[in-house]
Formats: structure tokens, C-alpha cells, sequence
């Protein structure tokens, strides 16, 4: 069964205005960034970066242009600071969108993107996590497998990359399942 | 010999090179024990148990912690920049890491720069920056799963997570994948992509589909993948040529899934215990 990610379609996400992007350091530093915007009521969406400044394992904020400086402002009172505020013209590269869920008897596994997640449903508990190629796939495995789904630290909390970013859209999934 | 290139999921573990073994559940790289979960180590340990079967000696391998910020990974890209190309690996596998589009490209520079270049192995993080960078075809064998292959197959996404989901879909079969990874130049010469089949496969199609014994439940089991790149790049390493060291090493790990009578909770270490059962029953007739 696929389902959809749900996304935001709020005004400020809209394509007639300018849109610009948050570029940060590491993966951790936009999920960070993201929950802070989210929480206070911007619509912003997390993006892939264009080409011109991509490294590796990246991902940016899109965000309306015209507001460039109440964000900067929000991000900067809880000591967030993006390395780059750039305008785009492009089309950015969305995050994947299907989310996979797949029965195993009482087991029960999400996959989102490249990573999934595996959990016994009578117990709650955390049996695998597979997937991934960056190095923090086998470092969150290490730390979420034979842990109860409310008790274990979360990808976004430890993780740094997109497999970890993937990662906690399956986790989210499953709670909501679970 | 053998050379594999990956992390191991502890913060502070340095950049570490040498032979190493394999004792119980743990792999040993000087007086380090590593637990065998998955990711780089259990594939360390597949790689192991074949190559012992075939009497070769243990890999040598390049090993840094990382746990995702990249820092650990930094330090042993330096490290293959400044060392690779003075090595003479027969393969080189290069496994979990962090993608870093630019470091890598050093690296592949020095590589080409060997005098025999080792047949090249990529599959995780190495699979990704080598597709991102553009560099696919300069590998040998990429061992992507059907997520993966997708990924290849999207010549626009950076990183399977922006695999778009029009190729991502169920739909695509895995046959029309591999073509499209190799139209758009994103493949490696060969591919062994696992799944519910598994298929080896080169430029002018499929090669080879291995589909027995048939075992569902190793889909949630984190590190069969990882198994699957251990054992082919040591049978590579033992002299057999890409195509029939992939087929071979599809059955060897479907037949060590199916040994390991596995549930969804199972633990890598349980099925990298039946390779030397699997390995027997595979090359019997050797």
C-alpha cells in the first residue's frame, strides 16, 4: 500500500512569490531549523538543493523570499544560523513521496525512500531498521532496535543525513500505525 | 587481496587500517572488537567467511567511525587520497559512507592513477556519491536493492530520497530500471541488485535471476545487503569473474537467509553464521 506524505499548501509556499532557500551545514541543522519554522507557522518545505550547490548529502528549506528576514530573525533567536540565504528560479527537487507498509504477520514494515523500519505490533518494540548507505544508518539501528516506538530516540534527534531524514518519515508513519 | 573501505557506527573510533578478522560476532582490526550488527562490519564478516571458505587470506580494510556528521568520513577520504594509489588490491569494496561529491573525486583520481586498477565494488554511501559525482561507470559492480535501483534509474535525484516517485513506483519492474541506469550512464559495468529476485545485469541487459530459495522475511532484516556486497567482492577477490560471482553470491546469501529460518526480528549476525553452510552447498560440486 502507498500513501502520500502529507504536505503543507499554505499561501507562503505558493510559487507566485520569489522563492529562496535555507542552505545549512548538515541534515541535523535543517530538521532542526524545520521544526523551529514549522512550530511557529511558516510554511516552508524541505527541499532538495540545485545542482549549482549541491556536495552530497543535502537538503535545504524553501521559503517565501519576501520573508527573508523574519525568518532569519526567528531562526537567529534560538542560535540557528543557515550558511546561505539564496534566491531560485529552478524547479527544486522534491522529497521522495510514497511511503511502502508491508505485513508480516504481527510484524509490521515501513519503508520511506531508502530506509525501513520494522516493528513487532503486539509489543511496540523496534525489531530492525534497514536500508540506508550514509553512516548514521547503522549508528540509529544501533540505538532504535529493542526499543519500545515511545521510548527510543528519534532519527531527527540523532541522526544527521537524508537516510536519517527518510528514516523518521517511516518512524512517524509507524507511530501513527502503532 | 581484498581491500573494503567503510564506517563503523562509534564517534570516536580513528582512522584504522589493517588485516582484519573475525572472532564470534565480533570483527578484530588491531586490538579493536567491533560487534557484528550491520552496515560496514557485517559485511567485513561476510566477506570473511568467504574468503576463508576459498583460502584466501582476510581483507585488509580502511575503517573510521562516523555516526553521520561526516567528520570521521572526512578524515579517511585524506587518508585513501594520500594512500590508495600505492596499493595493490585485486578488489577494492567500498561500502557505507558519507557521500561528499568533491573527496570523493580525489579519491577516484588517485585510483586511476594505479598501475592495476583492483576491480571496484560500491554499494551504500560509495553507490550514491559514485552516481552523484557522475563517476558510475568508472566502478566494476554496484549492489543496489530495487529502492536503490530506482535511484540510479532517476538520472535527476541526487540521493534516493529524491527519487521521484513516477520511477519509484511499483510499477517499474526491475528489468526496465537497469535499462534506464544505463542509458542515463549510472550504472556500473555489472549490477547484482537484490530483492525479492535477484538479478545480474550489465549494459546489454539481464544476465542472470536468481530466485531460489525464496525467503520474504529477509526484507526487513537489516544488513542482507551488506552480506550480499561481502561475499561477491570475496569471490571476485578468489579469482571468479563479476558475472558468475554475483549469481553465485545471490544464491550463497538467499540460501543463508533461508538456513537462518528467519523471523522479521532477526539479527544479521544469525544469517552471516549459515554463509560457510550456504558456500558448501553452493560449490559443492568444486
Amino acid at each position: 500500500m502507498f500513501r502520500k506524505f502529507k504536505k503543507d499548501k499554505g499561501k507562503h509556499g505558493s510559487r507566485e512569490h520569489g522563492r529562496g532557500i535555507l542552505v545549512f551545514e548538515n541534515t541535523t541543522e535543517v530538521i532542526r531549523a524545520e521544526k523551529i519554522l514549522k512550530t511557529k507557522g511558516w510554511k516552508i518545505k524541505v527541499m532538495g538543493p540545485p545542482p549549482n550547490i549541491r556536495t552530497g548529502c543535502d537538503l535545504v528549506i524553501e521559503f517565501p523570499l519576501i520573508e527573508e528576514l523574519s525568518i532569519i530573525r526567528t531562526l537567529a533567536e534560538v542560535k540557528v544560523k543557515p550558511l546561505q540565504v539564496v534566491p531560485v528560479n529552478e524547479e527544486l527537487l522534491e522529497p521522495v513521496s510514497l511511503i511502502h507498509e508491508k505485513e508480516f504477520g504481527k510484524y509490521l514494515m515501513i519503508r520511506a525512500a531508502n530506509m525501513k523500519i520494522t516493528v513487532d505490533r503486539d509489543t511496540k518494540t523496534i525489531v530492525n531498521v534497514s536500508g540506508g548507505g550514509c553512516p548514521d544508518v547503522p549508528y540509529l539501528a544501533e540505538q532504535m532496535v529493542n526499543m519500545k516506538l515511545d521510548e527510543t530516540k528519534q532519527p531527527n534527534e540523532i541522526g544527521y543525513t537524508l537516510c536519517a531524514y527518510a528514516l523518521q518519515i517511516a518512524y512517524d508513519r509507524m507511530t501513527e500505525l502503532c | 587481496m581484498l581491500g573494503i573501505v567503510g564506517t563503523i557506527p562509534i564517534e570516536d573510533f580513528p582512522v584504522t587500517t589493517g588485516i582484519v578478522s573475525l572472532e564470534g560476532d565480533c570483527i578484530v582490526i588491531g586490538n579493536n572488537r567491533i560487534s557484528v550488527h550491520r552496515g560496514t562490519p557485517a559485511m567485513i564478516a561476510a566477506a570473511i567467511e568467504t574468503l576463508k571458505y576459498k583460502n584466501k587470506t582476510n581483507p585488509f580494510c580502511y575503517l573510521v567511525g562516523d555516526i553521520g556528521n561526516g567528520k570521521g568520513c572526512r578524515r579517511l577520504y585524506k587518508e585513501l587520497e594520500d594512500n590508495i594509489a600505492k596499493t595493490s588490491f585485486k578488489t577494492l569494496a567500498l561500502h557505507y559512507f558519507q557521500p561528499d561529491v568533491d573527496l570523493f573525486k580525489k579519491v577516484i583520481r588517485e585510483i586511476d592513477k594505479m598501475p592495476k586498477r583492483p576491480v571496484l565494488v560500491a554499494d551504500a554511501g560509495f553507490m550514491y556519491v559514485a552516481k552523484m559525482a557522475g563517476d558510475a561507470s568508472f566502478f566494476d559492480l554496484f549492489t543496489p536493492d530495487a529502492g536503490e535501483l530506482a535511484y540510479l534509474a532517476d538520472e535527476k535525484a541526487p540521493h534516493p530520497f529524491y527519487t521521484r516517485g513516477f520511477i519509484l513506483h511499483e510499477d517499474n519492474q526491475v528489468p526496465d530500471l537497469i535499462q534506464r541506469a544505463y542509458q542515463h550512464n549510472n550504472a556500473a559495468k555489472y549490477l547484482l541488485v537484490k530483492g525479492e529476485k535477484d538479478y545480474v545485469a550489465n549494459k546489454d541487459g539481464i544476465l542472470e535471476i536468481i530466485d531460489n530459495p525464496v525467503e520474504e522475511i529477509l526484507e526487513p532484516i537489516g544488513g542482507t545487503g551488506d552480506t550480499l556486497t561481502g561475499i561477491v567482492s570475496a569471490l571476485i577477490c578468489s579469482g571468479m569473474d563479476i558475472k558468475t560471482a554475483s549469481a553465485k553470491a545471490a544464491l550463497v546469501n538467499r540460501l543463508a537467509g533461508f538456513y537462518a529460518k528467519p523471523t522479521p526480528a532477526t539479527q544479521i549476525y544469525e544469517i552471516i553464521k549459515q554463509i560457510p553452510r550456504a558456500l558448501s552447498e553452493v560449490f559443492k560440486d568444486k
